[in-house]
């Protein structure tokens, strides 16, 4: 394996020798996430024994219990055996549910991937006409309009834009459902098999349950979207107007082809690698808007689960919660990285 | 003004600080032409006045609760309505200007600074130096800044102070970044190799040469930044992990407004109102600023 490595002609050598540098710096960035995260765990004010068993303990068990958990050792074995813990999926109890860490983790998940996923089908369809539209009439009407959409998308606290929302289209013109996934009528009616209700409605047939939840879905994910709206609006406009100003374009353009199939056909379709991997970190950032989305619309996902955590101080979940959305994180990151090599042949 | 205007514009400048005028004029006169930045500037100007003249311009005490006028809606008594104490909102909003800047301020010092030197000594130094600090600043990119935030909050406990320090610790990276990118650059110049030549010291070289030649483009990214530090800022606020009760922070009103916000929507509406328009003024005057001092990204 080496020899052929070595051996100069071999085509694919760049390919293995890029990509167990990707693996190195993606184990490094891991290991140094493991390292944040423990460290915060270690200068939080809270003893974790009387977190975990009450103050009203006798000194031995007190000690005991120190020793199981490992309090007594050097920082470095802690760190150790922390780093051990996590790869096993072990991420502690949650004090508040009583728990492992993960299970809850693994329940919560994919709520936050039902409003994510949402978010960004909206942020794509609306972004990327926007984007298309403001680089063809640029410095023209259409083009400030965006703009500013974009601006005070970038301006507005989500949580109190979700707070106007429930306030105008739930409260005042009764247009869309409550806060929640279901109506309390629809809960528990369809047995949770990816977690995601409106797959699980679907699947299981029913229907109503899966109207009410698209219902209760739209307003957050709405609101969501228009983060990632105006970012892949921007994207999309600078990518276009570089795209536009090549001869290809005029070239087209002289043999009479319609500006129609010009600007939507041959600019937006080279542009569309840039634009992947633009869309996979907007996916990775809105995990970030959800913390406070879910928290206005009670929605019962990660970020509700972490910052629920956060008020009971209830580390393990916390900590466990953050690794998880850093890990998704690092992962698209990843993948767009990824994608990026696999679908553009000058990168390859 | 036109004999002003006259010196600021000459072709000759006499002295190096009637040049360096002029260069700002010029720039001045850009950026003015931009109604929009100038709109971003005028509002934040306005935030600075507020939050110096609040104890003259606000009708009420912030904190002097008057339970028989509790969640009134505007009047003219109360401009902007009570809250569930009584307490006056336009008041509160107005000594709450004093908070954010704060917080904008103080995440504004820190944080630019502490990547500005990160960047550059990495990017000047290279080697082992810059491989290490460089991949500590990917892992703090690696996450998202709220999240992180929370999870430093949660460990330092939750108060207006360290919910300056935990957005400080999440925001340099990117100003690490800039400075490190900018310091390659300039490395290699002629005239670092002169000063070089002449026996400076690498401090020297950081500290006089590299680090005054990166700020331009980092006082841009700050201003374009501040928007995001008042939004995460407001954000731990609303999750009480931010000022705590009573303080009139924006972010923990528009909380405590939440229970009434389906009757007595002005409650949480007003402080909203004041979050958006200063950060849709930072954004203004940020992208007003990158077209005069960045030319090439707009």
């Amino acid at each position: 394996m080496a020899g052929i490595l070595k051996r100069p002609g071999f085509p694919g050598r760049r390919h293995v020798v890029r990509g167990t540098s990707l693996l190195v710096t993606l184990a490094l960035t891991f290991l140094g996430l493991l390292l944040v995260t423990f460290l915060i765990g270690r200068v939080v004010p809270i003893d974790p024994v009387i977190a975990m068993v009450g103050d009203r303990v006798s000194a031995d068990t007190y000690q005991r219990i120190r020793q199981e958990l490992g309090l007594d050792l050097p920082l470095w074995q802690q760190f150790l055996r922390y780093v051990g813990d996590v790869l096993r999926g072990d991420f502690g109890e949650s004090v508040l549910t009583s728990r492992p860490v993960l299970e809850d983790i693994a329940r919560v998940f994919p709520a936050t991937l039902e409003l994510a996923t949402a978010a960004i089908i909206i942020g794509v369809t609306l972004g990327v006409p926007a984007g298309v539209v403001a680089a063809v009439n640029r410095g023209r009407w259409p083009d400030h309009v965006i703009r500013v959409l974009g601006l005070i998308g970038h301006s507005i606290p989500i949580f109190w834009l979700g707070l106007m929302a429930l306030l105008v289209f739930y409260a005042r013109l009764d247009w869309a459902p409550g806060p929640g996934r279901v109506d309390v009528f629809y809960e528990g009616l369809v047995e949770p098999v990816t977690g995601i209700i409106t797959v699980d409605a679907l699947l299981a047939g029913e229907t109503d349950v899966f109207w009410n939840a698209l219902a209760h879905l739209v307003l957050p994910a709405s609101i969501l979207g228009y983060y990632s709206v105006a970012y892949i609006a921007r994207m999309t406009r600078s990518f276009m107007l570089d795209q536009l100003r090549q001869e290809y374009i005029t070239t087209a353009r002289v043999k009479g082809m319609s500006e129609t199939r010009v600007i939507w056909r041959h600019a937006l379709g080279n542009i569309a690698v840039p634009l992947i991997t633009v869309v996979a970190l907007s996916y990775a950032s809105l995990l970030e808007g959800s913390v406070l989305t879910e928290t206005v619309f009670a929605w019962p996902g990660l970020g509700l689960y972490i910052t629920n955590s956060l008020l009971s101080a209830d580390m393990n979940a916390v900590l466990g919660g953050t690794l998880v959305v850093g890990a998704v994180f690092i992962g698209l990151n990843l993948l767009s990285d990824l994608l990026y090599r696999l679908l553009d042949p000058r990168a390859r | 003004m036109t004999t002003a205007h006259a010196w600021l514009t000459t072709e000759t400048p006499h002295s190096r600080t009637q040049a360096r005028l002029g260069r700002i004029y010029i720039g001045w006169l850009t950026f003015a032409r931009n109604r929009l930045a100038m709109m971003g500037l005028g509002i934040v100007l306005l935030l600075v006045l507020m939050a110096a003249l609040a104890p003259v311009i606000a009708p009420y005490d912030p904190y002097t609760q008057d339970l028989a006028n509790r969640l009134m809606p505007p009047s003219a008594a109360h401009w902007l309505g009570t809250d569930a104490f009584g307490r006056d909102i336009l008041s509160r909003i107005l000594y709450g200007s004093r908070l954010t800047l704060m917080i904008v301020a103080l995440v504004a010092v820190t944080a630019p600074v502490a990547g500005l030197l990160i960047g550059t000594v990495a990017g000047y130094l290279g080697g082992w130096v810059d491989t290490v600090l460089m991949r500590v600043t990917d892992v703090f990119l690696a996450f998202p800044k709220l999240i992180l935030a929370l999870a430093f909050v949660s460990a330092l406990g939750p108060g207006i102070e360290n919910a300056i320090i935990a957005i400080a610790i999440t925001s340099w990276p990117p100003y690490a970044r800039i400075a490190r990118a900018e310091t390659i650059t300039i490395r290699n110049s002629d005239f670092i190799s002169a000063v070089r030549l002449q026996g400076a010291s690498r401090v020297r070289i950081i500290l006089g040469h590299v680090v005054p030649l990166c700020t331009s483009s980092l006082i841009v990214r700050v201003t374009l930044d501040m928007a995001g530090i008042i939004l995460t800022a407001a954000g731990l606020g609303f999750l009480g992990l931010g000022a705590q009760p009573p303080a009139p922070e924006w972010g923990a009103m528009i909380a405590t407004g939440r229970q009434y916000v389906l009757e007595q929507w002005w409650v949480a509406t007003m402080p909203g109102i004041a979050i958006f328009v200063v950060s849709l003024g930072f954004n203004l005057l940020g992208d007003g600023l990158r077209d005069v001092l960045d030319p090439k990204a707009s």
